[in-house]
Parts: structure tokens; sequence; C-alpha cells
């Protein structure tokens, strides 16, 4: 695998952004994206484009046919058995909230417990508080060890007779712990709960299986993937997709409508009402073809080699602290540095081109448990290198200058 | 863009050494505010004598730099005037970082004119603006008392 040839992939690298060399370090929050999948983009709107799933002409017929295919290029990519457990959203935040307030309406009852982790992006605990709120349902939390990982018997601990939903991150977005989804969905299932994954940090990293994983539902950010914004995928089991309500109404969604009674669209069509984002879902083809064009087997073993090389590096440098030691990390490096904020962190690596995030990073409950109001982060993509670690870590010296620190 | 001027001396000293961080005894008036973006957080302690003058101003809260220098360096210039005046000064601040290229008032001395100016480098720094002026929207809101939280994202 050759860093050099997957980077040219990407325009972004050609800029000067103010005058510097782009370090990217904020793919966790999102990722660049290829040429290929701008000029699909293009290419759809400039020479094939019309609405999908409606009309009968030659172009509505067309764009519904790449439309679907990328459902099937998803399916494959994750390993689904149904080309119908495939559902577009707007994001996986979207997915996450269709599953909260489906379930919400259809199976949970007052009293009934969701048990999420410490670790959750607001994304998948807001959508569950509306139910505390509308349903009383209990939300419990599963606490991370002193190492930012959810061993399986902190979940355990916390399953009752009421627990209806395990509601989990694959990937953490802030310590980079990677959990065990199949055994915790083993688990789950043997009591008869069901489990959401919030895969967002698992798309872009970890290898995809649904059928291995066995988890109810699963939600993707395709805009961590490589792919466009305003879109998301969520998969879900076919006998859950098929028996819950549909999330919003309008048009695509319906089978017969009347003045006194509506019916249904099947599967996919039900979760997918009015005009979805055509063009993102075309161009997300090509994400997926370039990913397996990498291999994620290449792209897991260059972001290991990057991730232990990172770690190497911070852990020498004295005033940097690493949030988390998890067994499995993917993806992300989180730290602090004694005496600068995280804010000025990311205003003084900017200054040399050097892309990170700061903040809680949509993980209040996290940042509280570990005392802290604010982290700094790197995330990884493919395009990175040892060399981009290098540059951080001079950003980080620099900041120790600028602030006078030893 | 240059970071010599968003981290000039003073605002590194204020904001290793912030001035009046703490809470202010019987205090009277107080105001909390948060910055939802990054979780920064502040809480402005304010006590108004008879005459409505600030007999003692304070914070607690934790954050970037910026927005400790200019918590510490605002409850410094607030201490001592009447609320009339802080009003004004207030003003003057938040205009200045947002628009105007200097500060008009002539209730402070020349010296304090120039400590609240270190604080102008944010204007380059969009994304830092918020830093600069959580801490003073806040105090806004505790003279009011109206027990409204301040959020910069409102
Ligand atoms: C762990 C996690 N969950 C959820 C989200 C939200 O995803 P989206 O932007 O697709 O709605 C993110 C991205 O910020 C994330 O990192």
């Amino acid at each position: 695998m050759n860093i050099n040839n997957i980077k040219k992939e990407f325009p972004i690298f050609d800029e000067k952004i103010q005058n510097n060399d782009l370090v990217y370090l904020d793919s966790a929050n999102s990722s660049q994206k290829p040429k290929v999948v701008l000029d699909r983009i293009n290419d759809f709107y400039s020479k094939q484009f019309s609405n999908v799933g409606r009309s009968i002409h030659y172009l509505a017929v067309a764009a519904t046919n790449l439309y679907e295919n990328t459902r099937t290029s998803v399916q494959k990519y994750i390993n689904a058995k149904d080309k119908n457990e495939i559902v577009f959203t707007k994001g996986a935040t979207e997915a996450l909230n269709l599953v909260a307030n489906t379930l919400g309406q259809a199976i949970l009852k007052p009293n009934d417990e969701i048990l999420i982790t410490e670790l959750e992006h607001h994304s998948n605990y807001v959508p569950w508080h509306f139910l505390r709120k509308s349903k009383n349902i209990k939300i419990k939390f599963a606490e991370i060890n002193e190492d930012g990982d959810i061993p399986i018997e902190n979940i355990e601990k916390e399953i009752t007779d009421k627990t209806k939903v395990i509601a989990i991150t694959h990937l953490s977005n802030v310590t980079g712990a990677v959990l065990p989804i199949k055994e915790i969905t083993q688990l789950a299932h043997s009591k008869g709960i069901v489990v959401v994954v919030d895969g967002c940090q698992g798309g872009p990293h970890l290898k995809l299986d649904m059928q291995d994983l066995d988890c109810d539902f699963y939600a993707i950010s395709c805009h961590k993937m490589y792919g466009p914004t305003g879109l998301g995928v969520l998969y879900g089991k076919k006998k859950w997709l098929e028996q819950l309500p549909p999330y919003q109404g309008g048009g695509g969604m319906i089978n017969d409508v009347k003045k006194d009674r509506i019916s249904y669209g099947e599967l996919p069509n039900k979760y997918e009402a009015g005009t979805m984002a055509t063009a993102q879902v075309i161009a997300f083809d090509q994400s997926i073809k370039f990913l397996e064009s990498i291999g994620i087997e290449n792209i897991i073993k260059h972001e290991k080699e990057l991730i232990e090389y990172g770690q190497e590096i911070l852990q020498k440098n004295n005033s940097v602290k690493l949030i988390g030691n998890p067994k499995e990390r993917g993806g992300v490096l989180s730290f602090t540095v004694e005496g600068v904020h995280p804010h000025d962190i990311a205003t003084i690596l900017d200054e040399t081109g050097v892309a990170i995030r700061a903040g809680h990073h949509c993980c209040q409950i996290l940042h509280d448990k570990l005392g802290i109001s604010a982290s700094a982060r790197a995330s990884l993509g493919v395009y990175n290198t040892k060399d981009d670690l290098d540059k951080l870590n001079e950003g980080i010296n620099n900041c120790k200058k600028v602030f006078d620190l030893k | 863009m240059n970071l010599k001027e968003l981290y000039q001396e003073i605002i590194l000293e204020h904001g290793k050494n912030p001035r009046n961080l703490r809470k202010t005894d019987n205090f009277n008036k107080d105001a909390k505010g948060n910055n939802p973006l990054c979780g920064d957080n502040v809480h402005v302690y304010l006590k108004l004598n008879d005459q409505r003058k600030v007999e003692d101003i304070s914070f607690e809260g934790s954050g970037c730099a910026i927005s400790m220098a200019s918590a510490s360096i605002m409850t410094d210039l607030i201490k001592g005037k009447s609320d009339n005046e802080a009003k004004e000064i207030i003003e003057d601040f938040l205009g200045m970082i947002k628009e105007n290229p200097d500060l008009k008032n002539k209730i402070l001395k020349e010296d304090d004119k120039t400590k609240l100016m270190c604080l102008s480098g944010v204007k380059q720094y969009p994304m830092r603006v918020k830093c600069a002026t959580l801490s003073w929207h806040t105090l806004v809101s505790a003279m009011e008392n109206d027990g409204k939280r301040v959020s910069t994202e409102d």
C-alpha cells in the first residue's frame, strides 16, 4: 500500500491551506474525499441527473438503478444478508434517531431500561433521552475502566430484567477503544435484548460483517468513510425493519393513500420518505470501491502502525497525557497537554497546517467522567503518514514554547 | 494570522494566573455561561452595593487561555465601577471585538484600555471570538440577574 499514491487521489492535498501543506488529523470528525467520489457527484448532476423511483422516463430509470446499485454495494461491503436491510438516512445521527423512535413507539414500555455506555457520542444518547422524557424509559450507563475500555463484565453488571436495548459504540471516537460487539450481542441475545451499534468510527477503520456481529442495528456515517456529507446508512435486521413502524411520512414510503386510511410501502422504501440524497448515494458507491481497492485489511494494518507510532512519540513527550489505553485502539489519539488548554493547542497547530479537533467531541459524559472539560484529538485516515504524526508532535512542542513551558 | 498577536504576554500571564478566580462572599448577583461547542463554562459572581457600585466581582470556571484571560481582565477592570459604567465598558468591549477598531469609552484609563485591546487578536480567529466574549455575556446576564444561563449558541 503506497500512501503517496493514495494521497494523490485526494485533491485537497494539492491545496495550500493558509500557505501550509495540509496535515489532516480530523478524520474521525469527517474524512476527506477522493477525486472519484467528487467526479461522480459532478458527473451524475451534469450528465445523468433525475430523481429516483418516481418517473418512468429514461433518466429516472437509470438514476434509480444507480441508486439501488449502491444499496447492493453497501450490502456486500458490510455482509448483510438482504439488500432490504440497508436504509439510507441523512447521517448516522438520523439512523440512531430512527431506531430509538421506532423501538420507542412499538416495543418499549414505561420503566424499561436502555443500557448505553459512558463512551457514547451524544447522537447515541440524546435520541434515547427523548424516550426518557416521553415514555418514562430509564437509561443506564456501563462504566469505562481506567484504560477507557468497556469490558463486557461492566455491561453484564448493568443488565436487569428490564433491559430491552443495549445501544453501544463499536469504536470510541475519544479513547479509540474497539468494543467486543460480537460477544456483547451474544450476551444480549441470550437475554432477549436488542443490540443497536453506533458504527460511525467502525465504518472507516474496521472490517464490517453484519452476519458475524449479529447485532440488530448498525448505524454508519458515510462522510467518515470517504463519502459525501448528508448521508448515512442504517443496517437493520429484516425482522425488525418489517415489524417496526415508519419513522417519517411522505412521498415514496407509502403504498396506498385514501382519505380515511394509508398503507405503507415495502422495505426499503418504508424508511426512505421524500427525495433522498440521490447524488450522495450514487457517489458513495465510489467510496466503497475506493475502500475495496485498498482493502480493509491493509487499511487496518496501516492505521495500526500509525497508532503505535503516535502512541510512542506522544508517550515520550512528557507534557502529553494520552486519554485511554484500550486493549485494541483504532484510528484515534486523544490527549491533553499539561498547561495548555485543548483550544489553544488546536489554534497553535492550525497555524502550521495541522488540523485536529479540540473540545468534548460530542462526548460530554465521558469528559465529565475523566474530570476534564475538553481534550485534543488527532484522528487518522488512509492518507496519513508517520510524518503527519511528527508534525503533530512538533506542533505540541511549539505550544509549549508559546506558553513558555518546559 | 499571527500567534504572537493572539497570545500576547498579558493574555498568557492572566491565563496562567487569573485574577479573581474565586467565589465572592455574599454576592447578590450571579450567572452561569457555557459554550456548548467546546464545554467551556464560567460562573460570574457580583456584589453590587447600595450605591449600585460593584464592590466585588469574581468568577469560577475552566477554559482556554483566551477565555480565562478575558474573564480575569474583565473582573479586574469592572471592580469599583458603577453598574452604568460597567454596562458601558461591556458594550464598548463587545463592540470592539465585533467590529470597532478601538475602544470608545471615557471611563477606563489608557493602560486599562491597552489591556483590553490585547484581546483584539481574536478578531483574526473567528472560532475563538466566543472564548473572549463568554465571560462578558455572562456578566451582562448576572447584572440583569434574570437567572438565565448564557450560552454562546443562542
Ligand atoms: C461515534 C459517533 N457517533 C455518531 C456521530 C454522528 O454521525 P453523523 O455525522 O453521520 O450524524 C459521530 C460523528 O460525529 C461519531 O463520531
